[in-house]
């Protein structure tokens, strides 16, 4: 679980320069089990969130609680309590992947270290190359090989930094069941990530995040909020006379014809559906079928980014 | 501190380390080079001729300084001797730095190090960890190919009393005492400057100014300015514990996690 209240990271880099804002009064709280998507620009704070909550900096105001852990007084506790993908998930090229993994069992003073290194190569699919250099591995392979790296110790907690950044769509989708997988084993998940899809698929909640937070809220709830709930209706033909029968009734808003579908606002469109339905019907129209047009994550975050 | 964690670090950065060629070959080939060119000079000085006393390319004081109880003979072998006594103590110089430049710079140019420093590991630990892993096969090279040259002495025609010079309190102190102590302040210096730079073999050169002391004591000794005997091998190993003490707290205090992560680029 993650708490935070008004944490505030400044840098002062160069001289006569205004100090840079990196995290400006974070508040939020993830609770255990759930994937928190942390979603931003480039440049909006993310890594610098990531590393003061994983204890690697210490904040400049506010305050920060991990797994129960207070940020900046139990930062070995915090450290031992959660696994990290950072950004660029560097290894030790010229050691083999059961080295690699051996060295951090141990620096996390894992009991059992052969049986969770070899627990967490043969899940991840990389056993039979485990006596191969890291170096030699994909980019795909490292990526698997440094969430492995993060989970030897079986953390409470998983801050994962662009999981799926370059790699290409399979290995991407690996990576993303493996993550579905870690979700339903009840880890706590909090991912940064660029990829809108992703968020959308894995989160329960997302935050969108420039230095201050933007939103926080659940995928649906932000849809709910910023367009309603939009249904539409797919017809034979459309003309005036059916335009205006669905425009007259009084639930509807905001409706648009394109081509031959109508689309409207609804807000309550399990009651309401049947009802324009049968209106539909009784002015001749013919349906042919109905859906809920659903805004893409991207449409959400690029409004909101926009107004910030 | 955790120990096991010290030697975790121990063990992966020999690991690591040890599969760079040019580490390898740095730690490997400098002792084999100052334990052979000292015995095959020491070979070289057998021609009659040389070894007299007075002979001009020995310096005036370094003559006078001739322990008595030596041969004329070995005389210029003892003034040759003490030059490449200069040699054992660069070593410790030499080789904590190229590993030491590798294993923190590498860690840099790797992103391995915030995965690391997201451990549990403390600074300590790291630190110690990395600091011995540069400083204990500088150290043990030093020593083995220090003894490998005394114990082969006699097949390059070496007196008894000359080798007895060898173990006079001068040798002992600089090996034993200074080469460790150099060890220190080297691995330190490439910490203070893999900091700053990005590139292995620019933090190998730039540390490479540690030699520069040991350069003055080499050429005052050839020039005649400078004679090493125990007094001041004894001063200069009391300056060096001031400086490595001054070098480890410098090294601690800028190898701050935030510093690293933030500021390392």
């Amino acid at each position: 679980m993650i708490r935070t209240d008004k944490l505030t990271k400044i840098f002062t880099t160069v001289k006569n320069q205004p100090p840079n804002v990196a995290v400006d009064a974070l508040t939020l709280e993830v609770p255990d089990g759930e994937v928190f998507g942390f979603l931003g620009p480039n440049g909006a704070g993310k890594t610098t969130t990531v590393r003061m909550l994983s204890s690697l900096i210490g904040p400049t105001s506010g305050s920060a609680e991990v797994n129960g852990f207070r940020v900046g007084k139990d930062d070995q506790s915090i450290r031992q309590s959660i696994g990290i993908l950072t950004e660029t998930p560097g290894m030790y090229d010229r050691l083999s992947a059961e080295k690699n993994l051996t060295i951090y069992a141990r620096l996390y003073g894992v009991k059992d270290v052969r049986g969770q290194v070899e627990k967490y190569l043969r899940m991840l699919g990389l056993w039979e190359r485990r006596f191969d250099p890291a170096g030699s591995f994909s980019k795909g392979m490292r990526q698997k090989l440094a969430i492995a790296r993060a989970l030897l110790h079986e953390p409470r907690l998983l801050f994962l930094d662009e999981p799926t950044s370059g790699l290409d769509p399979e290995a991407s989708h690996l990576v993303r069941e493996f993550i579905e997988q870690l979700k339903e084993s009840g880890v706590t998940i909090f991912l940064c990530t660029h990829n809108l899809d992703e968020a959308d698929r894995l989160c329960q909640r997302i935050g969108i995040f420039k230095s201050h937070l933007i939103t926080l809220d659940t995928t649906a709830a932000l849809r709910k909020q910023m367009y309603g709930r939009k249904v539409v209706f797919h017809l034979a033909h459309l003309d005036e006379r059916i335009q205006q029968a669905v425009t007259d009734l009084p639930f509807v808003h905001d409706p648009q014809a394109v081509e031959n579908r109508m689309i409207v606002s609804l807000d309550n469109p399990e009651e309401q559906n049947p009802v324009v339905i049968r209106r539909l019907v009784e002015v001749g129209a013919d349906v042919q079928f109905v859906g809920e047009l659903r805004h893409s994550l991207e449409e959400i975050y690029l409004q909101l980014i926009q107004k910030a | 501190m955790n120990f096991d964690r010290v030697l975790t670090i121990l063990d992966k950065e020999w690991n690591e380390v040890f599969k760079n060629k040019v580490v390898l070959l740095t730690v490997a080939l400098l002792p084999l080079l100052f334990t052979v060119l000292p015995l095959f000079t020491l070979y070289t000085l057998n021609t009659p001729g040389l070894n007299i006393k007075t002979n001009t390319s020995m310096p005036a004081q370094f003559a006078q300084g001739c322990p008595a109880t030596l041969p004329a003979a070995d005389c210029m072998k003892y003034f040759v001797l003490n030059e490449f006594l200069l040699l054992f103590m660069m070593m410790p110089l030499i080789i904590p730095t190229a590993i030491a430049a590798y294993s923190i710079v590498g860690e840099k140019t790797t992103h391995s190090l915030e995965p690391l420093l997201a451990t549990p590991i403390s600074t300590v630990e790291l630190l110690t960890g990395k600091a011995l892993a540069a400083a204990i096969p500088a150290i043990a090279a030093t020593w083995i190919s220090f003894f490998t040259f005394v114990a082969l002495m006699p097949l390059v025609g070496t007196s008894s009393a000359l080798i007895g010079l060898v173990f006079a309190p001068t040798w002992l102190i600089s090996v034993l005492v200074l080469g460790p102590l150099m060890a220190i302040a080297a691995v330190n210096v490439a910490i203070l400057v893999s900091s700053r730079v990005n590139d292995p073999r620019a933090a190998e050169q730039i540390s490479g100014v540690m030699i520069v002391p040991v350069m003055i004591l080499l050429f005052g000794q050839l020039a005649g300015f400078i004679i090493i005997n125990p007094t001041l091998m004894i001063i200069s190993g009391l300056a060096l514990a001031l400086v490595d003490i001054a070098l480890v707290w410098m090294g601690a205090s800028l190898f701050q996690r935030e510093a690293i992560l933030t500021r390392w680029k």
